[in-house]
């Protein structure tokens, strides 16, 4: 057993895991963050992704103990009460989900996209940058339309951007 | 995934001694391994995370030498200017390596270590004529490789840095599976005053391998018009249900094109 401690979603928490237990099974298990999802089990379909100290990585494909004194964001952290996060009003806009199943991790893949982009996006690097997130319902052309929205209204600066 | 014991190594002595307890192994950016853990293909007792271990970061460029950390992620490699102005051609392999999520978290050390046959990291350490450095030794990436998932490494070694001139010129193509983004064939080329090395991952049966053919055909021409009927051997060449041997050969030929047009630019 491993105590970890993290700060997730703004809020600092404590626990004590197995240390086998993954990232992701410690945010939906262990806190209830259950918006964070499991899609594959050969870490593949990003629909898990979450941000360890500004990076959006696979929390299926981390221990919890690896991710021990991080600062984590889930997509619970990215709205602002009832406001969403414009990346998650523009998925909405834009009808970039169907099932939803895969839309948390689009999502959060999706800032950290913008962000590690702050000369812009265009059509060609948002798909290419896709690559770790599979989606079964949309075609992906919406989602696509809704990162180049989100992306345009982020970097105007209108909107605080998540860690 | 099994139980497992975590330890987090405050320093490359740490490590080296905590690796010393039951099966234990390794664990960086865990982009192999826990996925590994995870189906049971590994089943170590113990992981020891050397991802908060300083000495094993970061990339540092002097003149033409090169030293890049074994913990050093594929995104910071892909991302480094210095890195680019002298051997562009690695990090643009770097940045093709997987996916955005996985060059955060995996890095150099844990490819190499790992030797996947199809494995990207392989290819240039070879073409560049790399050595690698370990908490024990120097080995040239020549002697590294010795086969499929194996390397020269013994037990308990630790990678903790590659280091390599930058070459006057180099270029890497891959042809990624679809579905996985690992290399079906992929060619890293290299041309300095010592001449023009080219090393292939993802076609041959025992891993990473110099061609012999495309290295001829390049000495005197280093252009891609040199490489027009150039034919490598399927012998020792994978056949799998993506490609057969035959398929392989001739995409190694026609990613030294690409990976020629790419290195002189
Ligand atoms: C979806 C997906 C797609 C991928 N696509 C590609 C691709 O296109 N091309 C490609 O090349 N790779 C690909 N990979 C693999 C990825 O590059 C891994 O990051 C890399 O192979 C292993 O590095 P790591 O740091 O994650 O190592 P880990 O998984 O932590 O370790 C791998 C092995 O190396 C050992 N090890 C780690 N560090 C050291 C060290 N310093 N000294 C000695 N032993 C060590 C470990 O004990 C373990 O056995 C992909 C992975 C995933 C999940
Ligand atoms: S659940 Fe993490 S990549 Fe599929
Ligand atoms: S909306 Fe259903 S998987 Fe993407």
């Amino acid at each position: 057993m491993s105590d970890v401690s993290l700060t997730v979603n703004g809020r600092r928490v404590t626990g004590t895991v197995e240390d086998r237990t993954l990232l992701v099974h410690y945010l939906r298990e262990h806190l209830g963050l259950t918006g964070t999802h499991v899609g594959c089990d050969t870490s593949q379909c990003g629909a898990c992704v979450v941000h360890v100290d500004g990076k959006a990585v696979k929390s299926c494909t981390m221990l919890a103990a690896q991710a021990s004194g991080s600062t984590v964001v889930t997509i619970e952290g990215l709205a602002n009460g009832a406001e969403l996060h414009p990346m998650q009003a523009a998925f909405k806009e834009n009808h970039g989900l169907q099932c939803g199943f895969c839309t948390p991790g689009m999502i959060m893949a999706a800032v950290d996209m913008v962000n590690r982009h702050p000369e812009g996006l265009d059509e060609a690097t948002v798909r290419a940058e896709l690559e770790g997130n599979i989606c079964r319902c949309t075609g992906y052309h919406n989602i696509v339309k809704a990162i180049l929205a989100a992306s345009q209204v982020m970097l105007k600066g209108t909107a605080q951007v998540a860690a | 995934m099994y139980s497992v014991n975590y330890h987090r190594a405050s320093s490359l002595a740490d490590a080296a001694s905590l690796a010393k307890k039951g099966e234990a192994r390794y664990l960086s950016g865990g982009m192999t391994l826990i996925p590994a853990m995870k189906v049971r293909l590994a089943a170590p007792s113990d992981v020891i995370d050397l991802s908060h271990i300083a000495e094993l970061k970061g990339v540092s460029v002097s003149g033409n030498s090169v030293r890049i950390g074994a913990g050093t992620t594929h995104a910071e490699v892909a991302g480094n200017a210095a890195l680019k102005a002298i051997c562009p051609a690695i990090c643009s392999l770097a940045a093709h390596i997987g996916d955005p999520h996985v060059r955060h978290m995996g890095t150099l050390g844990g490819s190499i270590a790992n030797n996947d046959p199809a494995a990207d990291y392989p290819a240039a350490m070879l073409a560049l004529n790399a050595t690698i450095v370990t908490d024990r030794r120097e080995i040239p990436a020549e002697d590294f490789f010795t086969g499929l998932f194996e390397t020269a490494l013994d037990e308990g070694e630790i990678v903790t840095a590659v280091t390599f001139q930058a070459p006057s010129k180099s270029g890497y193509s891959k042809f990624p599976n679809p579905a996985s983004r690992y290399a079906m064939a992929g060619v890293f080329v290299a041309q300095d005053q010592d001449g023009v090395r080219v090393a292939v991952t993802g076609a041959g049966e025992n891993g990473v391998f110099r061609s012999p053919e495309i290295e001829a055909a390049l000495a005197s021409n280093f252009d891609a018009s040199a490489l027009q009927g150039v034919t490598v051997p399927s012998d020792g060449l994978m056949s799998d249900l993506h490609a057969s041997a035959a398929y392989r050969a001739n995409l190694v030929v026609v990613m030294a094109k690409r990976a020629v047009g790419a290195a002189n630019g």
